[in-house]
């Protein structure tokens, strides 16, 4: 197995260890504002590098397509779905997990609290998602009506239907965090 | 999903020149190349990152034109207060467009480059026949189920939808994408099936997209974007229209329109008959419905798409009679 490194790119601009076959790629991710180094091929997905090599199990693998929003974390603080997203694209950026979310006294943010508040779930696994996906939609300025928070919630899908408490608990986070 | 080199660019020129290389694809928001690299479509030998390129991400609005660079973000651009106001239907388009994750995520320029797609064409497994994935292979959707499939612009190779909401928009408002020694509208960028369905577009090896530019018009500020679809949110359009209205001093006559159609044709489809139809004319529902049927002239549908031949033009008309109650 061999390494290489891809930034710090040589001078015809194009980072590369010069081969063109598949090979190792030596990478570090920032995650919850924690250095990872780890070797991975190039077709690692952030989520499986999250889930299979750092451990960060709470990130879910629902559809691993793009449709389902189970694997929602945030990159430089915007939600993006890791299933779809190299984990080698991520070097470089801030990547926020769900256990990212809370203080590091055990505080939970105000999401997860508004979810609690309003039982906002049943069997939980699409619960990680969803919650990053609110934080993030509350911080774009789109959860201004139940309205709004349907459409910009639409990219998580919840199989026990709870979406009624979902939307609850979107609602209540976001006039916690106006006020 | 079959493994691939990776590579960074850091320039455009980095990328130009990464591109030509043989098997070589281009990595932005990733969205389609790796949701395709794992349904076994897209096999790319090397894997060329351009989302790391400074400077390719900017969005410039005046009354005059929109320019767009191509690493500008869905979601940035649908949100951007000027494209709102001189644009609103690119805006519409963008916003209605997949879900808030994806959209942040995928750029302007991967956008255009996405692939039309049909659910036979992302099972390779299951339906070897595809002619976009091998030419010559036939077509599995052709007497297959056809509900989502165009009427518009098909061909005896492909009968796929163009899935995309922003160039419907584009097209309508003669939008062009520029491709640094080459500069070309959004319209002949997209190509229709015809008999070689594998080329979605008039792209050479070695050219990347650099940004988009929408000349302002009085049609593109008073515009609309009205999407139908079987769910409400976070799913392809059954037919949407892109619309843009000038009206004269009397307030009643059709001084310009602009008509693109999305969910029924091959590629973002213009509606210039109906546009003809109707400049110069009286706003009235009777004229709008009338003209609105001509889009529909030269559709033919494969039994379970039949619908749409319907559908299309009622979405046609209702976003033309919006758009002239909203003075």
């Amino acid at each position: 197995m061999t390494s290489q490194i891809i930034i710090d790119p040589p001078e015809d601009g194009l980072a590369s260890n010069g081969q063109t076959s598949p090979t190792t790629l030596s990478i570090h991710l920032t995650i919850n504002g924690r250095d990872h180094a780890l070797d991975i091929e190039p077709r690692v997905t952030l989520l499986d590098a999250l889930r299979e090599r750092l451990h960060l199990t709470g990130t879910k693998k629902g559809c691993d397509q793009g449709q389902c929003g189970a694997c929602t974390v945030h990159i430089d603080g915007e939600r993006v779905l890791a299933c779809l997203t190299l984990a080698a694209q991520a070097q470089g950026r801030e990547i926020t997990t769900i256990e990212g979310l809370a203080e590091k006294d055990g505080t939970l943010n105000a999401v997860q609290a508004a979810f609690l508040d309003q039982d906002a779930f049943q069997c939980g696994y699409c619960t990680p998602g969803q919650i990053m996906s609110a934080v993030a939609c509350i911080r774009e300025g789109h959860a201004g009506s139940d309205e709004e928070i349907r459409e910009y919630m639409a990219g998580n899908l919840c199989r026990c239907g709870a979406y009624p408490n979902i939307v609850a608990a979107v609602r209540q986070a976001a006039q916690e965090l106006r006020s | 999903m079959r493994d691939f080199s990776y590579l960074r660019a850091d320039s455009i020129e980095a990328a130009r020149n990464a591109a030509a290389l043989p098997g070589a694809m281009l990595l932005a928001g990733g969205t389609t190349l790796v949701d395709l690299a794992k349904c076994g479509v897209a096999e790319p030998a090397t894997v060329i990152d351009i989302s790391h390129i400074e400077g390719l991400d900017a969005i410039d609005v005046s009354a005059e034109r929109a320019v767009i660079g191509a690493l500008a973000r869905m979601s940035h651009v649908a949100d951007n207060p000027q494209v709102k106001s001189y644009f609103p239907a690119v805006s519409e388009a963008l916003w209605q467009a997949a879900s808030a994750q994806l959209r942040n995520m995928a750029t302007i320029g991967g956008n255009l480059m996405q692939r039309t797609r049909c659910p036979y064409f992302r099972d390779p497994a299951n339906f070897p026949a595809c002619n976009k994935r091998e030419p010559g292979s036939g077509c599995s959707a052709i007497g297959g189920v056809t509900r989502g499939h165009a009427v518009l612009g098909t061909s005896e190779a492909c009968i796929a939808t163009y899935p995309g909401d922003l160039a419907v928009a584009l097209v309508a408002f003669d939008a062009e994408v520029d491709l640094g020694e080459r500069r070309l509208k959004v319209e002949d960028f997209i190509l229709a099936p015809g008999a070689t369905a594998e080329r979605e577009h008039d792209i050479r090896p070695g050219e990347v997209i650099t940004a988009i530019e929408i000349p302002g018009s009085a049609a593109a500020r008073r515009s609309t974007y009205l999407k139908v679809r079987d769910r409400q949110s976070y799913e392809f359009a059954a037919a949407s229209a892109a619309v843009g209205l000038e009206l004269e001093g009397d307030g009643r006559t059709i001084r310009d329109i602009r008509v693109a159609l999305g969910g029924v044709a091959t590629k973002p489809w213009r509606a210039r008959a109906v546009e003809e139809a109707l400049k110069g004319k009286l706003l009235s529902e009777d004229t709008v419905r009338a003209a609105s049927e001509l889009a529909m002239e030269a559709a033919v549908d494969h039994g379970a798409n039949h619908y749409k031949i319907a559908l299309a033009p009622r979405v046609i008309a209702r976003a033309i009679l919006k758009l002239g109650e909203t003075a």
